[in-house]
C-alpha cells in the first residue's frame, strides 16, 4: 500500500509529539502531564506506522499508552498531588540546565547537518505485511538469548517493585 | 513540503530527546522526572526505527527490547517513589537526600 499525503501526516504527527512533550514537562498537575505524554506516545506510534514498522507501533500503543501510563496514573493517585501543586515547579538551576540542554541540542543538530550524507538516501523496501513474521523469526532465532535475558530482567523488576512498594512487616 | 527523509525523523527525535533532558534537569516532581525519562527512551526508539528503514529489521528489534527495559524501569522507579513517599511524605526531588550527608 503506498502512503498518501506523507508530508502532511509527518508534520502533523511530529508537531503533535513535540508540543505534547513540551506540555508534559511544563504542567503543574502531574495528571495533565500524563495525559500530554499519552498524546506524544500515540503520535510516535503514528510515526512508526509511517516508517513501515506496524509491529513496533502496536507494541508502542499496548505497552506505553496502555501499560506504563496506567502505572503512572495509579502512582499519581497514590501520592499526594495537592501539596505538590502548591510548590515551585522548577528547581533553582533551571536556567543553567536549559542552556546546557539547548547547547547539547545545537550539537546534535550540527552533527546531523554535517553527517547526514553518510547514510544512504534511499529507503529499503519492506513489505509491511511480512513485518511481524520477520520480527518474530528474528526474535526466536538470532535474538533468542537477549529475549530470554529480557524475560529475566522483567521478573527481577516485578519482584523489586513489589518489595519496594510493600509495607514493612 | 518536500520529500520526508530520514533526517526529518532524526531532527524530531533530537527535539524530543532535548525536551526530555530539560525535564529531567529542571523539574522538582519525581513523577514528571520519570515521565521525562520515558520521553528520552522514546526519542531513542524513534531514531532506531528511522535507521531500521534504511538498513534492516535490527533497529526495530532493538527498539522492542528498549520498550521492555522502559517497562522494567518504570515499575522499579515508581516502586522506589512509593517507598520514598511513605518515608518523607513528599515527591520533591530536592528532598531525596537519605543517602547524602
Amino acid at each position: 500500500m503506498t502512503p498518501v499525503a506523507t508530508p502532511f501526516f509527518f508534520y502533523f504527527l511530529s508537531i503533535l509529539a513535540v508540543v505534547s512533550a513540551i506540555v508534559t514537562i511544563t504542567r503543574r498537575n502531574p495528571v495533565h502531564s500524563a495525559l500530554a505524554l499519552i498524546f506524544t506516545l500515540l503520535a510516535l506510534a503514528g510515526l512508526y506506522l509511517m516508517l513501515y514498522a506496524p509491529f513496533v507501533a502496536a507494541v508502542q500503543i499496548v505497552l506505553y499508552a496502555g501499560g506504563i501510563m496506567v502505572l503512572f496514573l495509579f502512582v499519581i493517585m497514590l501520592v499526594n498531588i495537592e501539596k505538590a501543586e502548591l510548590e515551585e515547579r522548577f528547581n533553582k538551576q533551571w536556567l543553567v540546565a536549559t542552556l546546557a540542554a539547548a547547547s547539547l541540542g545545537g550539537l546534535l543538530l550540527f552533527v546531523l547537518r554535517r553527517g547526514h550524507g553518510i547514510f544512504p538516501a534511499t529507503f529499503q523496501n519492506f513489505p509491511e505485511g511480512e513485518n511481524t513474521q520477520k520480527i518474530g523469526l528474528q526474535l526466536y532465532q538470532n535474538y533468542l538469548m537477549p529475549f530470554e535475558i529480557a524475560s529475566l530482567l522483567l521478573l527481577v523488576a516485578i519482584v523489586g517493585a513489589v518489595v519496594m512498594a510493600k509495607k514493612r512487616v | 513540503m518536500g520529500e520526508i527523509t530520514t533526517l526529518h525523523y532524526l531532527v524530531v527525535a533530537a527535539a524530543l530527546f532535548i525536551i526530555g533532558v530539560i525535564g529531567v534537569l529542571t523539574r522538582r516532581n519525581v513523577v514528571i522526572i520519570l515521565m521525562s525519562i520515558e520521553l528520552i527512551l522514546n526519542a531513542v526508539n524513534l531514531n532506531l526505527v528511522a535507521f531500521s528503514r534504511l538498513y534492516n529489521l535490527q533497529g526495530q528489534i532493538f527498539s522492542i527490547f528498549i520498550m521492555a527495559d522502559a517497562a522494567a524501569e518504570a515499575a522499579v522507579g515508581l516502586g522506589i517513589l512509593i517507598a520514598f513517599f511513605r518515608n518523607k511524605e513528599t515527591v520533591n526531588m530536592d528532598e531525596v537526600d537519605l543517602l547524602k550527608w
